[in-house]
């Protein structure tokens, strides 16, 4: 029994999700960045729920309370229309959660669709989409975002159509580069031998090799496109007032600074602390998995 | 007379050179005028250098690139018209030359293993049997379905691509380089192995290899193949004994390997170029007493 021996040599089995938990729970980089990202995700869903004043999210007017500093009734002070700014805060993170999940949701499956498919084919195929990335690679992203939401009314929805529209590319780049590495390899021609279809070559054989880098990069996404979304509404090209937006709020704050400087720093924080945590976490995941090359 | 169950028929495949602008400047010719056969049951050994197109005529054979002329005979069919085809690979697979990239690692041995079963139209409730069975061929431990390739040994990983080129149950196995990967003990484990299946599955293979010496006690006839020619052919004893060509003759020279210093001070050849010299100047260099001066 030859095999019997090599058994005998075999290390103790680790099981490869346990090791992978293992390295991830030691980064603090992506502890932090996990806690942050499920204290947001946690107040966006229960935003109602934890809110002192839910009805401040629409257009109430309370003259005699604005401009109050923060206080332990309003913990973020209030606004100069008298509205709690915490309130308002907790609902536009719920509103910049939504954007960065429904423009990753469309941007990512079409970028990783496409960026397998001109890897995997080559030849027109490849020619047709990459040089159509490239293009809009090349379109300025804010100009682009800008015009998206200059022609169609400035509103959630668009928003979310214009940075979709623009942020699909990356991720074909990405998975087109993964997926150029992954065709050459002798199992791809294996599978190929072994007369597997073309949809399992793609879906089962090259994207697990893509599902690491997509993670990571999907995690870093999220951020930016918080901060895009903002940077929209704060230029008026977004979600259009009553409706609480950070990006918003900091412009409109803006007017009262320095005096009533919590209009605006803290809903700006509050960007920051979003942002900040998907980033830590797309950086854990990067360590965690060792990948090279995400942005 | 019965039909060999391979026929290789004045083998042609040259690539186009092109510069770094994309022009064609030329062509390698990486395969050229390679004939031979193998008969039912037998093992045919094809060993040449690197480069002198040994993966080329395996991946003709197996209809992964065309050949530029020239016919392949599958149980005297050809192949030409039905290369990729599921009739073609039920009757021959293939072992590739290094397991370390032949397995996916993103994906367990039994998800590798099942793949020609399902393109096969094996029903899903028998694929973990027969996933079993074939691991058992190769005398792995049926818990070893649930590894992924960075648990496995090399040889290992080399069992678990036998078994998967075994699952459609193919006349014919092309070992590209099976064991050159794989360090002495192993190779001849391995080696053990693939004899062992080949009697209980009346297998015919083509054993493709740099190494002369593996050859001596497993195939039946051997050819040696130069710069993408093959100078000689026979049957393996007499080729042994009595080499005709002079690229035989330095091959043989450097049988048998016994160690891994020995590996070390073999004759390496100088590539100038990318250019791969000639017999008459490795014999020079060798009577000059070897290796790089
Ligand atoms: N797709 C290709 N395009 C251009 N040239 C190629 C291609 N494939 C192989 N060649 C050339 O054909 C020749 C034979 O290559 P091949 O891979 O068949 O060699 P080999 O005998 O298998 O070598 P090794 O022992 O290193 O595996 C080499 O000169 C190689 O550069
Ligand atoms: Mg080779």
């Amino acid at each position: 029994m030859a095999h019997l021996s090599e058994l005998a040599a075999e290390p103790q089995r680790l099981s490869n999700a346990y090791q992978n938990w293992y390295r991830f729970s030691r980064n603090p980089s992506a502890v932090i960045g996990t806690a942050i990202v499920i204290i947001c995700i946690l107040t966006a869903i229960f935003a109602p729920l934890i809110t002192p004043y839910p009805e401040h999210v629409g257009a109430v007017v309370n003259f005699r309370e604005r401009h109050l500093p923060p206080s332990a009734d309003y913990w973020f002070g209030t606004d100069n229309v008298g509205r709690d700014i915490f309130t308002r805060v907790v609902f536009g993170m719920r509103i910049s959660l939504l954007l960065a999940l429904v423009v990753l949701a469309t941007a990512v499956p079409v970028g990783t669709v496409l960026g397998l498919l001109a890897g995997y084919y080559g030849g027109w195929v490849e020619i047709v989409i990459m040089r159509f990335t490239d293009i809009a690679l090349a379109i300025p992203g804010l100009v682009m975002v800008m015009a998206v939401a200059a022609v169609l009314s400035p509103d959630l929805l668009t928003s979310m159509i214009a940075i979709a529209a623009l942020w699909w590319t990356w991720h074909a780049r990405l998975i087109y580069s993964i997926t150029r590495q992954t065709r050459v390899q002798d199992y791809i021609e294996a599978a190929e031998t072994l007369g597997a279809s073309k949809f399992h070559i793609l879906f089962r054989e090259i994207l697990p090799n893509c599902v690491s880098a997509l993670a990571v990069k999907t995690s870093l996404d999220a951020g930016f496109v918080i901060l895009i979304g903002s940077t929209l509404s704060f230029l008026g090209l977004g979600i259009q007032p009553p409706t609480p937006d950070l990006g918003t709020m900091v412009a409109s704050g803006a007017a009262f600074l320095p005096s009533y400087w919590w209009e605006s720093v803290l809903p700006g924080c509050a960007i920051l602390f979003v942002s900040l945590g998907f980033n830590l976490l797309g950086d854990g995941l990067r360590d965690m998995f060792d990948v090279e090359d995400v942005r | 007379m019965i039909r060999p169950v391979l026929e290789v028929i004045d083998l042609c495949k040259s690539f186009p050179v092109r510069s770094p602008f994309g022009r064609l400047t030329g062509e390698v010719k990486a395969v050229n005028n390679v004939s031979f056969s193998i008969g039912r049951g037998k093992v045919y050994g094809l060993a040449g250098e690197s480069g002198s197109g040994k993966s080329t005529i395996a991946r003709m054979i197996m209809g992964l690139t065309p050949p530029t002329s020239g016919d392949i005979l599958l149980d005297g069919e050809d192949i030409g018209s039905t290369g990729g085809s599921p009739a073609h690979r039920r009757k021959v697979q293939m072992v590739f030359q290094n397991p370390g990239s032949s397995l996916n690692p993103r994906r367990s041995v039994s998800q590798s293993i099942t793949v020609p079963l399902h393109a096969n139209g094996l029903p899903r409730a028998d694929r973990a049997r027969r996933v079993t069975e074939l691991l058992d061929m190769v005398q792995l431990p049926a818990s070893y379905a649930e590894r992924y390739p960075h648990e496995l040994s090399g040889g290992q990983k080399q069992r678990v691509a036998i078994a998967r080129a075994l699952a459609v149950a193919p006349k014919l196995l092309v070992l590209d380089e099976p064991t050159s990967a794989l360090d002495v003990s192993v190779q001849a484990k391995v080696i053990d192995l693939l004899v062992d299946l080949g009697r209980q599955l009346d297998l015919t293979f083509l054993f493709i290899s740099h190494d002369l010496s593996l050859m001596r006690n497993f195939a039946e006839k051997v050819g040696v193949l130069y710069l993408g020619s093959l100078v000689e052919t026979g049957r393996t004893s007499v080729v042994f004994e009595n080499p005709r060509h002079d690229y035989t003759r330095l091959l043989l020279a450097s049988v048998p390997v016994v160690s891994a210093e020995e590996e070390a001070m073999r004759p390496r050849i100088p590539l100038i170029d990318g250019e791969i010299p000639t017999a008459e100047q490795l014999l020079a260099l060798r009577k000059a007493g070897g290796g790089e001066a």
